[in-house]
């Protein structure tokens, strides 16, 4: 599409996008949010980004690939499980930090599994998006 | 002894990997565990001789009686010492044999499976573990007869194979279910004293019939022969191994290891007496009259086979040692005649006797194992098959039931298997020389061990029978008989009947193979099995078989979408409505609903879309109305209490419908296929659907109740898992492993998707480097080159 | 307001039961879309709604405060609608690929890949000489 006013505003838009993302995503155990709920957003963003230049400069401008995303995000979801077994108890169970942060609240492996479920998901959602807008 | 069955399998499954790593040298390697069987069988043999029997047993199936339990007595014994010692020459063999062939690794894995399951076969304890076992050598079986797997008549060889052995396999596992029923007991050395509670029992004549069509499959009997000649189709070490000395005896093992308990009766003696006469006899007949090395080889051993279970069927302690007897000695010589053919395959490119002739002074060592095997194969003094032979006629001579039918049959085929020992060890190696495919020349080393080894040792034991005797022939025959034997082999019985019996074979085979060539055509003619043989019968049931299937699914998956989907429905709504009309009170299910106008509007606008999605003739509208009731929807998630799902429903609209444009854009319009009576049907359908998925909502929602889950998750969130929203806490922490495997899946979508887009194989038109070399010209990280799937990550994001 | 659900649940089952029905590929998909909604509310609302009352634990509290609405059905829902997502994507694409190949959007045109070929071991078998 070629449409000067949304490339102006995307390009201001998706910065902007993806802190709200990584906001949603963090606050998600406290305040309504998540990993899949950040995770749609961001992907929101690259593929308003991609609608208004086109694919190849999406993945320019990302740091990593959408199917890297998804593997990144499938390995830290499991590392996740893994550090409880590793603790010694049964694969998954929650481990934590004691200290309490703002927005966040207790680091731990949940949150870590979360990140996890964020990065596969935008991994995923643009797979899929850039895999057909390439086919065009 | 567990260890020295099991440890087999575990050969298997290293054997590729040894493959890899010692490459030439595998083949040496791998012999070595083998013969460390053959070592650990062999040293037990004194403590057989001596009666003692040994036993280990792991617990399995306890609550089915079923166990892993192994038994070793002089049968087991003589077997398993068959079985790896033979399996350790055939490693040697087939690593020279097959040198060079990709899938060598494979070879030997199921070479090496194959041996563990046969040992299982004949040291099994018990019923059902002897059934695994037997199965598992069926599949092996099937796995090394369809070994060149790019050749159709291997696959079909090898499929048919498993089908008869496997069919049979399944009759014979009835057959031991209800062997166990009537004794209460599963373990076969408790069952060999209660042969009078089997022969009493009411089910005795299933039992046998059942348990004989399994043996008789296994063995190649007639009418179940027909598989063994095909099964030729496999690497020539694999008919010498499986197809003669080791699998295709397990028949006989089983008739032999149950005759004390099936054993005795005016049935199991027309049956088993009759169909090891009738094998004997097709088998001698057929075998003459082939002109491949290894079909003569083939029928020969199913000759063979008839004989075995012709003296199991005579059941005297005379017929018992001379089952064993002959058993012996055929695995010696039939084994090496097998590896013999296979070297002159290998040497000279072809094993059509009429193409072969002179060729002992290219393959002397080959020529010398094939002569003294094919002399033993004939029944000449001073070798060991001269001493079955005269067991065998003498059992015959001496049978309580038809002894002069009998005897006139066995001579007869012992006639026709002289001719065919002579094709096979004469026509190749003497008389003029024949011009071959190849150059001949001789074996290497690793295949001239093979059958050397096998006729050397064929030859000694003529001359030294006394220790076969007493170690492996005596508790054997005690074994079967389940009683103690006398039992003597010697070389020179002095002269007297049976030995002018064999005299006459002798003479009788030299002549019938001098005047071959103005005998075998009439013989020829006689062949009506060919014509209406059982093959013929097993191809009908097959395609018949085949047939049914094609038809039922034709019927049942008629690739219409909607009817199947019809069926479901109307089945679902006519069963659930019933019930739900029949059974449920519906007083209190129709009540004043409680709505808000904010709440009535957005539902109105719900409705509203979703008739216009299914009455709008625009894809554009179609979709866009689609996303108005998703957008619908995340409202009224925001108005009861889900913000999370409201969140999640408005980002996948939004991405909905960017994938809807993308894919839709050039696609064609709506069109309506079907006609009005069609659609009316459908909505009636669909709408009876949802009037029932209403009611079941209704009904259900009439009297809430809270799930215990809901107050455990409700209350333990902030306590146990420090989170506040309840909804990611379940997700992330409490139900974890279920959103990791939801992501799971997503990533496979994902994988789905871009394996349907990015990776097509090249079109036939453009197969050509022309693609490539233009990506070569233009490097660019975008460019998908169209590549086959294991090069996936070969492609750029 | 259970009742007025049921009956938007009713509908959307029957809208998207009567969209698979159809014999176009695109109304197939569409239909499937539409039964997802379906059953992401049909789960929301079998055990009850609760009007306004999201399933957070306020700062400092150890529970939510009755009423609240149920947070399991929305967890389930939740990762649906995602895989929904996910699932929709493949049989958009596989439509796509699908009308690539056969340039049909008709259902019936594409019915069988089957060839009534018949079946069976090859002749060379049984032609071999047996008894």
């Amino acid at each position: 599409m070629d449409s000067l006013v949304l490339r102006t505003a995307t390009r201001y838009l998706l910065p902007l996008m993806l802190l709200f993302s990584i906001f949603v995503l963090l606050r998600g155990h406290n305040a309504p949010g998540g990993g899949f709920v950040g995770g749609l957003v961001a992907a929101s963003a690259y593929a308003l980004y991609a609608i208004a230049y086109d694919v190849q400069r999406t993945r320019q401008i990302m740091p990593v690939s959408p199917r890297r995303l998804t593997g990144v995000g499938l390995l830290l979801a499991v590392t996740s499980g893994l550090i409880g077994l590793a603790a010694g108890d049964p694969f998954m169970t929650a481990q934590r930090d004691t200290r309490e942060l703002p927005v966040v609240g207790k680091l731990g492996t949940p949150l870590l599994f979360d990140i996890g479920v964020y990065l596969t998901v935008i991994g995923v959602t643009l797979t899929i998006i850039f895999a057909l807008a390439e086919e065009e | 002894m567990t260890a020295a069955i099991l440890s087999g399998f575990v050969l298997a499954a290293l054997a590729p990997w040894v493959r890899k790593v010692a490459r030439g040298w595998a083949g040496w390697l791998l012999a070595l565990g083998p013969l460390a069987i053959v070592a650990y069988f062999t040293a037990q043999a004194p403590h057989i001789a001596d009666g003692e029997t040994l036993s280990a047993s792991l617990n399995w199936i306890p609550s089915l009686g079923v166990d892993l339990a192994f038994y070793l007595d002089g049968l087991s014994l003589v077997f398993a010492i068959i079985i790896s010692g033979i399996g350790t020459l055939i490693v040697l063999y087939a690593s020279a044999y097959l040198a060079g062939d990709a899938l060598e690794g494979h070879f030997y894995l199921y070479l090496l499976f194959f041996m563990a399951s046969m040992l299982g076969v004949v040291l099994a304890n018990n019923l059902i573990t002897l059934f695994v076992f037997w199965e598992l050598t069926s599949i092996s079986s099937y796995l090394l007869i369809g070994f060149k797997h790019d050749k159709a008549t291997s696959r079909a060889a090898a499929l048919q194979a498993l089908l008869v052995t496997g069919s049979g396999g399944l009759a014979m596992l009835a057959g031991l279910v209800l062997i166990g029923q009537v004794t209460g007991s599963s373990t076969i050395s408790d069952l060999l004293s209660q042969g009078d509670t089997v022969r009493a029992s009411g089910l005795y004549v299933p039992i046998l019939l059942l348990v004989l069509l399994g043996a008789f499959a296994k063995s190649a009997q007639v009418p179940f022969h027909f598989w063994l000649p095909n099964a030729m189709e496999a690497p020539t070490p694999v008919s010498a191994y499986l197809h003669s000395a080791t699998m295709v005896q397990a028949g006989v093992y089983l008739l032999a290891r149950l005759s004390p308990v099936l054993g005795g009766t005016d049935e199991w003696r027309v049956l088993v007496i009759g169909a090891g006469a009738a094998t004997m006899l097709t088998g001698a007949y057929l075998a003459w009259l082939q002109t491949d090395l290894k079909r003569i080889l083939a029928y020969s051993t199913i000759s063979t086979l008839g004989m075995l279970v012709l003296l199991v069927g005579i059941g005297t302690p005379l017929a018992a040692k001379a089952a064993v007897t002959v058993l012996i000695a055929h695995a010696l010589y039939k084994g090496a005649l097998f590896l013999v053919a296979g070297s002159l395959d290998h040497e000279t490119g072809t094993r059509d006797v009429t193409q072969l002739g002179g060729l002992w002074h290219a393959l002397p060592f080959t020529g010398l194992a094939a002569l003294l095997a094919a002399a033993s194969m004939a029944g000449l003094p001073p070798l060991f098959g001269f001493i079955a032979k005269e067991v065998f006629y003498k059992a015959a001579y001496e049978a309580p039931d038809l002894p002069a039918l009998l005897t006139t049959l066995v001579v007869t085929s012992s006639v026709l298997l002289v001719v065919a020992a002579g094709l096979v060890a004469i026509k190749p190696f003497f008389g003029a020389r024949v011009p071959t495919p190849k150059p001949p020349h001789e074996a290497p080393l690793r295949m001239v061990l093979g059958p050397l080894t096998l006729a050397t040792l064929g030859a000694a034991f003529g001359f030294v029978p006394g220790l076969l005797t007493e170690y492996a022939i005596k508790p054997a025959t005690e074994a079967i008989l389940a009683a103690p034997a006398q039992v003597e082999l010697v070389l020179w019985p002095g002269l007297n009947v049976i030995l002018l019996l064999s005299l006459l074979t002798v003479t009788l085979g030299a002549g019938v193979y001098a005047a071959r060539a103005r005998l075998s055509p009439p013989a020829r003619r006689l062949d009506v099995g060919a014509r209406v043989g059982p093959a013929l019968g097993y191809q009908k049931l097959l395609d018949g078989t085949l047939w049914l299937a094609d038809w039922q699914t034709s019927i049942l998956q008629n690739g219409y979408l909607r009817y199947y989907l019809i069926t479901i429905v109307a089945t679902t709504v006519g069963l659930m409505g019933y019930a739900t009309l029949t059974r449920v009170a519906l007083g209190g299910v129709l009540r004043q609903p409680d709505i808000r106008l904010y709440e009535a509007l957005i539902v109105a606008v719900i409705l509203a879309a979703t008739l216009a999605v299914t009455q709008v003739r625009s894809r554009l509208a179609a979709v866009a109305a689609l996303g108005t009731v998703g957008y619908g929807i995340a409202l009224l998630y925001i108005l009861f209490g889900a913000p999370d799902l409201a969140m999640t429903q408005f980002a996948i609209e939004t991405l909905t419908v960017v994938l809807f444009v993308l894919v839709l854009y050039r696609l064609p319009r709506f069109a309506t296929l079907t006609s009005r009576a069609a659609r009316r049907r459908d909505a009636l359908i669909a709408l009876s659907a949802g009037a029932l998925m209403t009611l079941l909502v209704l009904i259900v929602t009439a009297d809430p109740s809270r799930t215990r889950l809901t107050s455990y998750f409700a209350y333990n969130s902030a306590t146990l898992a420090k989170g506040r929203n309840i909804v990611n806490v379940i997700l992330v922490d409490f139900r974890g492993l279920d959103t990791l495997g939801e992501i799971t899946v997503l990533s496979v979508a994902a994988a789905g998707v871009f394996a349907l887009l990015k990776l097509r194989p090249p079109r036939k038109e453009e197969a050509t480097s022309a693609p490539l070399a233009e990506a070569e010209a233009q490097p660019s990280p975008e460019e998908v080159k169209p590549v086959s799937l294991p090069a996936m990550d070969a492609t750029v994001d | 307001m259970e009742v007025v659900l049921a009956v938007v649940i009713g509908a959307l089952y029957a809208a998207g039961l009567y969209m698979m029905l159809r014999r176009s590929y695109v109304k197939v998909v569409i239909g499937l879309a539409l039964l997802s909604y379906a059953a992401s509310l049909l789960i929301f609302t079998v055990n009850g709604v609760t009007r306004g009352r999201p399933p957070l634990v306020p700062e400092g509290a150890l529970r939510p405060p009755e009423p609240f609405a149920d947070p399991l059905p929305q967890a389930l829902i939740l990762t649906a609608i995602v895989i929904g997502f996910g699932v929709q994507a493949f049989t958009v694409v596989l439509f796509k690929r699908t009308y690539q190949a056969t340039e049909t959007d008709d259902l019936d045109a594409i019915r069988s890949t089957e060839h009534h070929k018949k079946p069976g071991v090859p002749a060379s078998i049984s032609g071999a000489r047996e008894g």
